[in-house]
């Protein structure tokens, strides 16, 4: 695709890689954190706050910490990593390592979004459904899910800006190599290491602004248009 | 037949059900807080009781020995909340055929036939942010029964509505009781929605059953003034229409003589059941004369009860209750006391429920 004069191909790199990186670490952490919201909502069950810290604890831990971490458990010769290795899944210094640590960050903030959204679900609608023949299976599909779109909706969009800003644990985790793990935030800060970078990153930092706004935007609408659609006002 | 016996404990409260209900409307009665709507989640499958075994004919629903717990969504009864909890993603149409999609048991009644009878055809495709209070809970009403439930849980539905709703949705309720014959359990604390609509209540208090009964008896039962309350504490005759008077007056026959109603478009030899509250019924020692009530009863003292309004007084008339409600100075002024002969003289009689299309009794006054 051709972006125009203004943007060279490396800098176009780093765009197309930052937006693929943060639409999978978006969307593929969706169905956990949907799951880790929906149990962090609704079930009562021992080590309940355990889990609570430790989603919470990528928004606490330094970015270079938990980037660490990552290199030291899914880095090639880490617990997870060696032996993911054995089936052909690296993340060490790839492109999915830069979505996993995205994602990885994201977590926190797309399970609070779902969370509170399932949270404002009033129980006794899905105690109604139960009533009328719905097993939890279906009281989930045509209820509970139907209801928390908005927030699911938020948590996405949220998640997809984080990862696009992420730096810390992905320079960290999978350094800063060109075409592979240079993300926009990466390229950014490579070019104002080089004297006469300034234009280059300018341009990015402009990038990165219109993607943030367009996200906000798109997400405010969607939100305005399901909860016209839910709450039938 | 809905057979009820189970312990449970939630925070300080015990709740400790013992009854059984019978095809029509079994109601049950109560202050609020006294542990209903538990013993009606408990029905529904939404609480697991302690101890006791719940049983809806010859489907054990719930059984601590043993541990046999039917989920809710495999119970097939019908629960209308107090708070109508329809689906607001859905429009009234979806609401309404949400439960027949799950349903495996035969259609009770066709859909536009429960929504004409309901009055909601009108608002099929609007979302339940866009009806009022009385329209959702009719919508919930119908919700319910278009799941082809095997019985009808209602918990207060009335309670959120202002009185003006209550008199829309009553007549719906009356006309659901005597058209589908579904077992329903109706949780109130409102004597006079009970009066209306209950074959059977059940007496709660406390988180326990005190008294169940047929209504007719329960309503008459002193045991139930205080339950009540003064203005409807009252006793049930019943009588036979024996004669359309040339005045627009009907004769009814009571056992212990006739009384006269001021209209009643029904055949000659209907059985009816009269309501008489006791604050209509006063008490005369001799037959008096020269007096504007129609209706005197001769009868017989039974019993006299104080209490914080006064006194009860429950009178034979030829075999059938009545209860009066009079002041002590009254009572001691007559010196009124068991055994003692008296003539009950009735202000007010009014058609009690029970009887179907009791309703429309009195559609509009003779002209």
């Amino acid at each position: 695709m051709n972006a125009g004069n203004w943007l060279t191909p490396d800098e176009w790199q780093a765009v197309a890689l930052s937006l693929r990186v943060a639409a999978v670490a978006a969307i593929a952490s969706l169905p956990v954190a949907l799951l880790t919201a929906y149990a962090l909502a609704r079930w009562r069950f021992p080590g309940h706050a355990v889990l609570n810290g430790l989603v919470h604890l990528p928004l606490v831990l330094p970015p270079v910490v938990t980037g660490y971490l990552l290199l030291l458990t899914f880095g090639r010769r880490g617990t997870i990593g060696a032996f993911l290795d054995q089936f052909g899944i690296v993340f060490a210094f790839r492109w999915t390592g830069a979505a996993l640590a995205a994602a990885i960050m994201a977590f926190p903030l797309m399970v609070r979004a779902i969370r509170l959204s399932i949270e404002a679900v009033d129980p006794g609608l899905e105690q109604a459904a139960a009533t009328l023949g719905a097993s939890r299976i279906w009281v989930f599909l045509t209820v509970t899910l139907p209801l928390v779109l908005p927030g699911i909706l938020a948590g996405l969009v949220l998640a997809f800006a984080k990862a696009m800003g992420e730096f810390g644990a992905t320079i960290t985790f999978v350094s800063n190599i060109p075409g592979q793990t240079q993300t926009l935030p990466s390229a950014i800060y490579s070019f104002l290491q080089v004297p006469g970078g300034e234009g280059a990153a300018g341009r990015l930092v402009l990038i990165a602004v219109a993607i943030a706004l367009s996200a906000v935007f798109i997400s405010e609408w969607l939100a305005k248009a399901l909860a016209r659609r839910v709450s039938g006002a | 037949m809905l057979s009820v016996s189970f312990r449970h404990r939630i925070g300080n409260s015990r709740i400790n059900a013992d009854f059984a209900a019978p095809n029509g409307v079994t109601a049950l009665f109560g202050r609020s807080g006294a542990g209903k709507t538990t013993i009606v989640q408990a029905v529904a499958g939404l609480l697991r009781p302690e101890y006791g075994r719940i049983a809806l004919d010859d489907t054990v629903l719930s059984d601590s020995d043993g541990g046999h717990f039917l989920p809710p969504h495999r119970r097939a009864i019908g629960y209308v909340f107090q708070d109508a909890r329809l689906f607001p993603h859905l429009t009234v149409s979806q609401n309404l055929l949400y439960g027949r999609w799950f349903s495996r048991r035969s259609q009770l009644a066709p859909p536009d036939q429960i929504t004409r009878m309901l009055g909601i055809s009108h608002l099929m495709q609007r979302r339940p942010a866009a009806l009022s209070g009385g329209e959702r809970q009719r919508v919930a009403l119908g919700r319910a029964i278009l799941s082809n439930p095997r019985m009808l849980l209602l918990d207060e539905p009335l309670a959120a509505l202002d009185e003006a709703r209550k008199t829309e949705i009553l007549p719906y309720l009356e006309r659901l009781r005597d058209d589908l014959g579904l077992p329903i359990l109706y949780v109130s604390h409102s004597a006079a929605e009970i009066a209306r609509l209950a074959t059977t209540i059940v007496l709660v208090d406390q988180g326990r059953v005190i008294a169940s009964g047929e209504a007719a008896s329960m309503l008459s039962d002193p045991a139930m003034a205080p339950y009540l309350g003064a203005r409807q504490t009252g006793a049930i005759l019943s009588v036979t229409l024996a004669a359309q008077e040339a005045d627009g007056l009907a004769r009814v026959d009571s056992k212990a003589g006739p009384l006269w109603l001021s209209c009643l478009d029904r055949p000659v030899g209907t059985p009816l059941r009269l309501r008489i509250m006791a604050q209509d019924v006063m008490i005369a020692l001799q037959r008096p004369a020269d007096i504007s009530a129609l209706n005197v009863l001769p009868a017989t003292i039974t019993d006299l009860r104080l209490d914080e309004d006064g006194v009860l007084v429950r009178l034979d008339a030829g075999g059938d209750p009545l209860l009066s409600r009079i002041t002590r100075r009254s009572a001691e002024r007559l010196d009124l006391r068991p055994g003692k002969a008296v003539h009950a003289v009735l202000k007010a009689v009014s058609v009690a429920p029970g009887n179907i299309g009791a309703a429309s009794l009195c559609p509009t006054p003779p002209r």
